[in-house]
């Protein structure tokens, strides 16, 4: 096992820069996801770590030694990593046994130590007796395991994973994701998975790195970036958090402070420094907001969509005080708000996101 | 580049080096020779040549004709390749997959051959003509030894070429564009104009450049039906002179090669001109177009369509095996007269017809093993490590094909008209001379099929491989190699089957002992045997079906597109 240092790394594909200063310290044995819409500079990261693209700037080392540098590029193959393909990248011309096998051959494996490693492999992905199947005739699923048992059997240091469920259907996702929660836990690699998929990476990260046009902005656990967005960009992506204006009118006790939101006094958690007075901008979840009577404190408004989701409806809702914007909030059956419909609603609580004056 | 770190780098290297070397002397070296020649013929700086040939009115007469034949031949493969493209696309015809066989079969017959076929449909002597009872009088001219005979048959070798490049560029409109059109109440003629002919543009203009080309550098047609009107053309007037003169007219036949590449590379700008002026990007790839039906118009359209096939297909083919079967020229062909003899005297009597059979399969069998070699790293080359330099490679490895190929038989000449220095070679005269420009010729041939073939494979493989800890000439062999193979023996059967009977090249490079199957057919017709001619021609087109299909039959393994008679 090792850790994995990213150390300020830029790429260059000649004008376009594909990441922009970017740091990440993994810890031995962790699994951290990168999460980010398409374009976002992952798989530029992936295909660095691995060695197939060389950094413009900055520095990689796995396992405290130095791989990526300006100058240095040590080859993929020669990296003891191991990477499950988006696609399994499986070898239409081998058999699974010799799919898997392949590493141990090319490190002149002896034949009697190498069966029985494949076998192992084979085991721990659940797929003994299809040793001499050809890739063709398994399913994406089956062929997804084969993968795994690929990158598994060389014993790698560091295991990337290039969003291994992209290509999967709906149901096989779970139990993959359960499957590779379990890959983790059992080997204890350091695990680099890239994923566009949010709740894939809630599910199986011990932090997130959210990456967005080539920066790293926020890289936490996965509880402290659905409550503690560092940046519009992520309380938007995250979940589908709301990103509202807010007038900040002083601090409060214990790291909150209190603003006014549509003309709600409100109190938000903050950043102990972040409590200046002035205007910013706030994250709210739906589970927050409340439908409350006429003479409460909140904010009115007008319903302007409702739509059913089985056992429960998305509403969206028109302030007053700002036409434009939408909140978003969940009514459990049964449902009784209709379209332009006046209601009037209250935030119970959010979260201040830092101001972005530095970038 | 991604590669570096120390002996993956090395062996990529390794390779670079060994295709650089082997595309620079094939590819480079000729062309540059040739250039050299026309301005320092024999060592010296002198314009005399040039200026020799541009005062020369047969050289202005045979560049007129070239230019007609080019530009007539060019105007009707279009047409013909573009309608037969249009029906067997965008109609429901039947048998569709037969239609595409036999409209395409004639670019795979040589062009000598083809011209020899169509000589025994018209003329005093055609058997079929004979059959039916309207053959002209003996000593008649056959009305095919004109310009208009060598624009139609022209047309028959390189409509399937037109209709290949139009065909897959129709298959490539999304169906949503049709399907808008006929919401906004346009007909099919209509669509056809103002849609489809408009979106097809870049494919058409690209098909048309490629036969300017091909229609220019052709030597066969016009040899078998322009020299004996004296109707000449810059190939053939290329290869009267040499053969006439021999060396000594090498500095003044290099700037008559250096003028037909000229002419052929007009026709490759003006295609860049004409699609850059408009875009023409497509975008977004859906279902194909829906086949329009024909309703009752379907049943005339396909005897139609089966009445073309019959005419540029069975006519010929038919008046070269029949003029096969015939005793003597101007021999009626009846019951009784019906022979082998012709057959077995080109296969066990003819000595230099013999040799032709041994030298054409050692040649052919040479060019497309050795290329099928090259192109798999030159193509991995290409198709994986995209890079300007790796452009500027594909464009050297085209050249020697795109260029007429009188103009690298001259150049092969030059460069090996004395001995190789060092080595002290002599390959001037021997069959190796032609090997080389067989290499050279038809390297692309090889190379095409498989950068296809490597576009279509997942290169997350080889990455898969080299984090499994391969090096790059391991993975080449055990993991890129398997992959690619099948399209790489695609490649080398198209290969096999153009040099089989190719005589562009090797009607300049041949010497006695080292004559080639084009050259034997040539020799005979040119002193009255025909029916040796038809015999061999008649094994050979023979021979090219039975490959055809042989083909079609492990045709599920290759990349899509790579067997130009399948769809």
């Amino acid at each position: 096992m090792a850790g994995l240092t990213i150390n300020n790394v830029t790429k260059k594909f000649q004008a376009f820069e594909a990441l922009k200063d970017v740091s990440i310290d993994v810890r031995e044995g962790e699994f951290l996801a990168v999460l980010g819409p398409s374009g976002c500079g992952k798989t530029t990261m992936l295909r660095i770590i691995a060695g197939f693209e060389q950094v413009s700037e900055g520095e990689i080392s796995i396992g405290g030694k130095l791989v990526s540098s300006p100058k240095l590029n040590v080859a993929p193959e020669n990296r003891r990593i191991g990477i499950v393909f988006q696609n399994y990248a499986l070898w239409p011309h081998m058999s699974v046994a010799e799919n898997i096998g392949y590493s141990l051959k090319i490190a002149k494996t002896p034949a009697a130590e190498r069966e029985n490693r494949v076998a192992e492999a084979l085991k721990l992905v659940d797929m003994e007796g299809y040793a001499d199947r050809a890739p063709a005739n398994l399913s994406g699923g089956q062929r997804q395991r084969v993968a795994l048992a690929r990158c598994l059997v060389a014993t790698p240091e560091l295991v990337l994973f290039d969003e291994p469920l992209a290509n999967l259907d709906v149901h096989l996702r779970a139990s993959m994701e359960d499957e590779f929660a379990d890959f983790h836990k059992r080997t204890g690699t350091t695990i680099v998975y890239i994923t566009h998929d949010q709740s894939e990476a809630m599910a199986l990260a011990d932090r997130i790195a959210v990456m967005d046009q080539g920066r790293l902005v926020q890289l936490d656990t996965p509880h402290k970036l659905y409550h503690e967005p560092a940046t519009p960009m992520v309380a938007s992506f995250i979940s589908q958090g709301m990103v509202l204006p807010v007038e900040v009118s002083g601090s409060g006790v214990d790291g909150t402070c209190t603003a006014t939101l549509f003309g709600q006094p409100i109190t938000l958690r903050c950043r102990p420094s972040d409590a200046q007075k002035g205007a910013a901008q706030a994250c709210c979840r739906s589970e927050m907001v409340r439908i409350v009577g006429p003479n409460d404190p909140g904010f009115d408004g007008k319903i302007i969509r409702v739509v059913y989701q089985g056992g429960l409806a998305r509403i969206e809702f028109a302030p007053d005080a700002a036409p434009d914007l939408t909140v978003h909030f969940v009514q459990p059956d049964p449902v009784t708000l209709e379209p332009d419909q006046p209601a009037r609603l209250a935030f119970a609580g959010g979260w201040l996101i830092p101001r972005q004056d530095e970038q | 580049m991604s590669l570096s770190g120390n002996k993956d780098r090395g062996q990529f290297l390794a390779l670079i080096t060994f295709i650089c070397i082997i595309v620079f002397v094939l590819s480079f070296l000729p062309l540059l020779r040739l250039l050299q020649e026309a301005a320092f013929p024999g060592g010296d700086f002198s314009l005399s040549a040039i200026r020799d040939g541009l005062a020369d009115d047969t050289v202005w007469r045979a560049t007129r004709n070239t230019i007609v034949v080019g530009i007539g031949g060019t105007v009707a493969s279009v047409v013909l390749g573009v309608a037969v493209a249009l029906i067997v696309t965008l109609t429901d015809v039947r048998l569709r997959q037969t239609l595409v066989l036999c409209f395409v079969t004639p670019l795979m017959i040589a062009p000598q051959v083809t011209a020899l076929a169509w000589l025994q449909v018209f003329g005093p002597s055609s058997p079929i003509l004979h059959f039916v009872g309207l053959a002209p009088p003996l000593g008649t001219p056959n009305p095919l030894y004109s310009p208009e005979g060598i624009v139609l048959l022209l047309a028959i070798q390189y409509s399937p070429l037109v209709f290949l490049i139009v065909r897959a560029g129709l298959r490539q409109l999304p169906r949503e564009l049709v399907e808008a059109a006929q919401s906004g109440g346009a007909g099919p003629f209509r669509i056809i104009a103002t849609i489809i002919l408009p979106l097809a543009t870049p494919a058409i203009v690209a098909a048309a450049a490629l036969t300017f080309v091909s229609c220019v550098g052709n030597f066969g047609i016009p040899a078998f039906l322009g020299i004996p009107a004296n109707y000449l053309v810059l190939p053939t007037l290329i290869f009267q002179r040499l053969a006439g003169g021999g060396p000594d007219v090498l500095a003044e036949v290099a700037v008559l090669s250096i003028l037909i590449a000229i002419i052929a590379m007009i026709g490759i700008f003006l295609q860049d001109y004409f699609s850059s002026r408009r875009d023409y990007r497509i975008s977004g790839t859906s279902a194909a177009l829906a086949p329009y039906a024909l309703g009752r118009w379907r049943l005339p359209v396909e005897a139609m369509m089966w009445l073309l096939m019959a005419v540029i297909l069975v006519l010929p083919l038919t008046g070269l095996i029949l003029t096969s079967l015939v005793r003597g020229y101007g021999v009626t062909l009846t019951a009784d007269s019906v022979t082998l003899e012709n057959y077995r005297f080109v296969m066990v009597e003819h000595a230099a017809a013999q040799r032709a059979f041994a030298n054409s399969f050692m040649l052919s069998i040479a060019a497309a093993v050795f290329a099928m070699f090259v192109a798999i790293p030159l193509g991995y080359v290409i198709a994986w490590h995209r890079g300007r330099w790796t452009k500027i490679l594909n464009i050297v490895v085209e050249m020697p094909y795109a260029l007429p190929g009188v103009v690298l038989s001259i150049a092969a000449i030059l460069l090996f008209l004395k001995p190789i220095p060092v080595l002290g070679v002599q390959l001037y005269n021997t069959v190796w001379i032609i090997l080389f420009a067989y290499l050279a010729r038809f390297l692309v041939l090889g190379v095409r099929p498989v950068v296809n073939g490597y576009l279509q494979i997942d290169r997350a493989l080889e990455e898969a491989a080299q984090i499994g800890g391969a090096r790059l000439l391991t993975r080449m062999r055990t993991i890129i190699f398997p992959m690619i193979a099948p399209a790489a023996m695609a490649g080398g059967l198209l290969i096999f089957m153009t040099a089989l009977s190719e005589l562009t090249v090797s009607a300049l490079l041949w010497s006695s002992g080292a004559e080639t199957l084009g050259v034997v057919i040539f020799s005979f017709e040119q002193g009255g045997d025909t029916k040796y001619a038809a015999a061999i021609s008649a094994l050979l087109v023979a021979f090219t079906f039975i490959l055809m299909l042989a083909a079609n039959l492990f045709a599920h393994k290759l990349p899509k597109g790579v067997l130009p008679w399948r769809d």
